[in-house]
């Protein structure tokens, strides 16, 4: 089964791919940081959205309500349901940015004040 | 004081991205029974304790997420009655009645959204099917559980926990105009009348709705199905490891309803819990209060520590 190397902007970290695998999980399986944060693991929730920079690469179904349309046409995806058909260049968006600062600061917002709807599918970047 | 007005959560609409997976994991894993399919395809399952046709309603969509809850009244005398009041205080929008049948087995149903955007139901018949347990006849010399129970197997659903902005709204409307007791609430320390979760329950039960304020609208944390000891929730969470399901915490306590509980994804992304005890709830019972700064012991008593999933992951 071919293996490919997924290269996350960011941080550098590289790790290898099967085109069966997704890449949530392998990197979860591969890097000692969590690179990507994990939530569902099942197209729902969001967290681990990436947009591929480079590469080829196949989807299975995400909620659009994580993952519009209009972004999804942009080349950003749920990495939980992303498999690789080339080697990838992805980067951190969305709510993920936001869980690898905290995990820096340790401490994480709670933003329990606003009263304002900011989850828009096909805004968040 | 007897048990009047809202009885129960009676079902839970949610949103599958695939059907056939989610099939699998709410009959085979979860262990509920499949009792019909509609014309749009939506399939109706139950716990095998709950004596009404359904209790659980998917439906496959392009979102993950929760349709609407409907909660089971006393009477059709008490759905006109709370139908007029939820009209009348303004608290609720779109508001509509929706004809009998339209769920299988089911009357009609009042539908309205709260302030914090989730749809919710009242509705007061829905047919008997009853949980299988009798020998002689239903409910004549029931045995403890029926036959043939599959995976984890609850007895009942039971709650759900939601996020969404207006908090104070929705609690509102719970507590004034359905006649709802606020069991816990957490608030924030900086100013203590500033609401961000509150744990309302219409029953004996510590909690049959929940509701945690975030920068949403109608969104879903997780739905909740009983389980009766501990021992079942280490049991569930060994057959979900087994199944190789997405398990997100547990198994652990919640020091909020003191329940036992394992917290674990469906193939859609949509948060499950299993769980058991908590306590008693009568409505002279004082309400507990909770603040944010110990919101870690309140959600997970054993970690003490809020995990990043908790806030950031729902559908
Ligand atoms: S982890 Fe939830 S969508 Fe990927
Ligand atoms: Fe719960």
């Amino acid at each position: 089964m071919p293996q490919h190397r997924i290269t996350i902007v960011h941080t550098g970290e590289e790790f290898g791919c099967d085109e069966e695998d997704n890449v949530l999980h392998a990197a979860s399986d591969q890097l000692r940081r969590k690179d990507i944060p994990i939530g569902c693991c099942n197209g729902g929730c969001g967290v681990c959205k990436v947009r591929v920079t480079a590469g080829r690469y196949v989807t299975r179904k995400m909620s659009r309500a994580v993952c519009g349309q209009e972004e999804e046409a942009s080349g950003c995806v749920l990495a939980c349901k992303l498999y690789p058909r080339s080697d990838l260049t992805i980067e951190v968006v969305g709510k993920m940015v936001r869980a690898i600062v905290a995990r820096r600061s340790t401490a994480f917002s709670f933003d329990f004040r606003a009263t304002v709807q900011v989850v828009n599918p096909d805004k968040e970047t | 004081m007897a048990l009047t007005g809202v009885l129960r959560p009676g079902h839970v609409a949610i949103r599958v991205l695939e059907m056939a997976p989610a099939l699998k994991h709410y009959k085979d894993i979860l262990g509920l029974t499949e009792m019909g399919r509609d014309a749009s395809d939506r399939v109706y399952l139950k716990a095998w304790d709950e004596h009404d046709h359904h209790s659980v309603v998917l439906r496959e969509a392009d979102e993950a997420g929760m349709d609407y809850m409907g909660w089971k009244v006393d009477s059709p005398a008490t759905l006109k009655k709370l139908a007029a009041d939820i009209e009348r205080s303004g608290l609720a929008t779109d508001t509509q009645w929706i004809p009998a049948g339209e769920h299988l087995h089911t009357g009609e149903r009042f539908r309205f959204t709260v302030p914090t955007g989730h749809v919710m139901e009242l509705y007061a018949e829905k047919d008997y099917v009853g949980n299988n347990c009798g020998t002689d006849g239903p409910n004549v010399n029931p045995d403890p559980w029926p036959d043939g129970l599959k995976g984890i197997s609850p007895s009942r659903f039971d709650h759900c926990l939601l996020y969404g902005d207006d908090l104070d709204g929705t609690v509102k409307l719970f507590t004034e105009v359905l006649g709802f007791s606020l069991a816990e609430k957490v608030m924030t320390k900086a100013d203590p009348d500033f609401m961000i979760g509150a744990f309302l329950t219409c029953s004996n039960k510590a909690h049959d709705v929940a509701f945690i304020r975030q920068p949403v609208k109608g969104k879903f944390h997780h739905a909740s199905f009983e389980l009766g000891s501990w021992e079942k929730v280490l049991h569930a969470s060994d057959i979900l490891s087994r199944t190789k399901t997405r398990i997100d915490i547990g198994p652990t306590r919640h020091g909020i309803t003191r329940g036992e509980t394992v917290y674990f994804f469906d193939p859609s992304g949509n948060r499950n819990e299993v769980f058991s005890g908590g306590y008693i709830h009568y409505p002279d019972k004082p309400a507990i209060t909770w603040y944010d700064e110990t919101l870690g012991p309140a959600i997970f008593y054993h970690d003490r520590e809020l995990n990043e999933a908790f806030l950031s992951v729902f559908t």
